[in-house]
């Protein structure tokens, strides 16, 4: 408990760099990632082409190298002056941009699941393509897709630890911190270990919230 | 056809795999510029490699005879004091040096030596495992530490400077800091110490001090900062584009890391450092001197 204690700076800034890594991150993730999934089913074929050719890429790049392009090619070529503040948020983009791929992908799962006769019926009755995605497919699509999304997000909660290797303090970065203070090395992984538990505990637990709320009566 | 190209190329490897192993056990009083490497060359006829030794009540020099052989721990990213070269994996620096001279002193020649890279934030840890034998690698000798593992030395002084490029006229000091922003690695003290003391615009940590000054080529970061001895390396390595900006601004006491209560290896490394000036004089101008600093043998702490 001393390490936790003694050490209260440390744990507070690492854990309010995971949030804001994560939050961010994530609302990033789902913004672009709704669009590139919608652009996979569009009627549109350079849509079509371009979110391919973005999933394509981004996700099957190693997320340390999407990081790595963020943190040491990025700067340079826009002239960036690296400061705390310009590093966050250049690990928001990296994790965001990486993790919007799996994001699209998992609505474009969802999309596969709404039968094709509800969005051949709202074309019918002279819906829109954003129409009949807003208000006929994505709602229906939404709901099937709780489950592997949460997995997406819970995911996207550990990957911020590598931004602690880019610039970025998060819990990923405690362990550096509190060798330096003398602190048992394995005592800080176990503490970092049981903090992300909780954390992924509790993105558990709105799960089975949103699977309630949104149930489906079948 | 498929199955004969796959048996084909298992029995490749097979065959790599023989040759490789039949160099290996070729190694001893095999030519010298087999093993090693050139820079051990140079310096392993600066001492002879003791023999029969005895060391009475030392648990890590009974390790080291009944495994027959030495584990060190060492930097591989810091250029005259701890540098493994990438491309042929060959070790080289001031630290490395010492770590074989004191090997050297246990009766152990450069074959018996395995080196293990061990990160910073790492290396209490190792000692406390028992992963390693004992560690070199600019290593600075603090009370903390001291509650976890004991400390040989110092072997050497140095101090916290700063890192800038060349063409830089604004730096001269740690005063001269303000809205500038200043790299180190993650969590490290040099770090902290600017942030507690001084006055920079901002900090960022990466995770090793290359990554630091690939940022300061690129224009993304003011200054370095860390020990003036790690510095001086870098300054070695790209003399035309970086320098050290002004005078170093703590003290940091370099000793070798030894598992907690093992007196009698921390004594024999001690005896080792006072007795062989000429060895540590001969090292210093071969590996630090050339990047422009200057320095003297300190005097070792007595063990406790």
């Amino acid at each position: 408990m001393n390490v936790i204690t003694d050490n209260w700076d440390v744990w507070a800034e690492g854990l309010i760099g995971t949030l804001i890594l994560f939050v961010a991150g994530g609302l990033l993730a789902l913004i672009l990632g709704i669009i590139v999934g919608a652009m996979r089913v569009s009627p549109i074929p350079v849509a079509r082409s371009m979110g391919a050719l973005y999933v394509n890429t981004i996700r099957n790049t190693p997320l340390t190298l999407v990081f790595f392009a963020f943190a040491f090619a990025l700067p340079p070529l826009l002239g960036l002056r690296l400061t705390a503040d310009v590093s966050l948020t250049l690990a928001v983009c990296a994790l965001g941009i990486y993790t919007a791929t799996y994001v699209a992908e998992t609505i474009r799962s969802g999309i596969n699941t709404v039968p094709v006769g509800q969005a051949e019926a709202a074309r019918a009755i002279g819906l829109t393509f954003g129409q009949v995605m807003t208000l006929v497919v994505m709602p229906q699509a939404f709901r099937s897709v709780i489950p592997p999304m949460m997995s997406v997000f819970i995911a996207l909660l550990k990957n911020t630890t590598v931004a602690a290797g880019f610039g970025v303090v998060n819990l990923g970065a405690a362990r550096n911190y509190l060798s330096e203070r003398g602190a048992n090395q394995m005592l800080v992984i176990i503490w970092v270990m049981i903090i992300f538990v909780v954390l992924v505990l509790l993105l558990s637990w709105a799960q089975r919230a949103l699977e309630n709320k949104w149930r489906v009566a079948r | 056809m498929r199955k004969t190209r796959i048996s084909a190329s298992i029995a490749g490897i097979a065959l790599a795999a023989i040759a490789l192993t039949a160099c290996n056990s070729g190694t001893p009083g095999a030519d010298p510029t087999e093993d090693g490497g050139d820079g051990g060359d140079d310096t392993t006829a600066l001492w002879e490699v003791a023999t029969d030794v005895q060391i009475e009540g030392s648990p890590t020099f009974d390790a080291m005879t009944e495994r027959d052989g030495v584990i060190v721990g060492v930097k591989n990213d810091q250029p005259g004091l701890g540098y493994e070269d990438a491309t042929t994996g060959e070790r080289t620096g001031f630290d490395v040096d010492i770590a074989r001279w004191i090997a050297a002193s246990l009766g152990f020649d450069e074959d018996q030596i395995e080196y293990v890279t061990i990160p910073s934030a790492n290396r209490e840890q190792a000692l406390v495992n028992g992963d390693i034998d004992y560690y070199v690698g600019t290593y600075s000798i603090t009370d903390t530490r001291k509650e976890l593992i004991d400390f040989a030395g110092p072997y050497f002084l140095t101090g916290q400077g700063l890192l800038v490029a060349a063409d830089n006229e604004d730096i001269n000091g740690p005063d001269d800091l303000e809205g500038k922003i200043v790299c180190s690695v993650t969590g490290s003290t040099p770090l902290q110490r600017i942030r507690d003391e001084f006055n920079p615009g901002d900090t960022v940590e990466y995770d090793t001090y290359s990554q630091c000054v690939e940022q300061l080529l690129a224009g993304s970061v003011d200054a370095i900062t860390t020990d003036e001895a790690i510095l001086a390396g870098y300054v070695a390595q790209r003399p035309d584009e970086l320098k050290i900006a002004g005078e170093p601004f703590s003290e940091e006491r370099y000793g070798v890391g030894v598992a907690k209560g093992d007196t009698v290896m921390v004594e024999h490394i001690n005896t080792l450092l006072t007795d062989g000036g000429d060895v540590w004089t001969a090292l210093f101008d071969e590996h630090l001197a050339p990047a422009g600093i200057t320095g003297t043998q300190p005097e070792v702490d007595p063990a406790s």
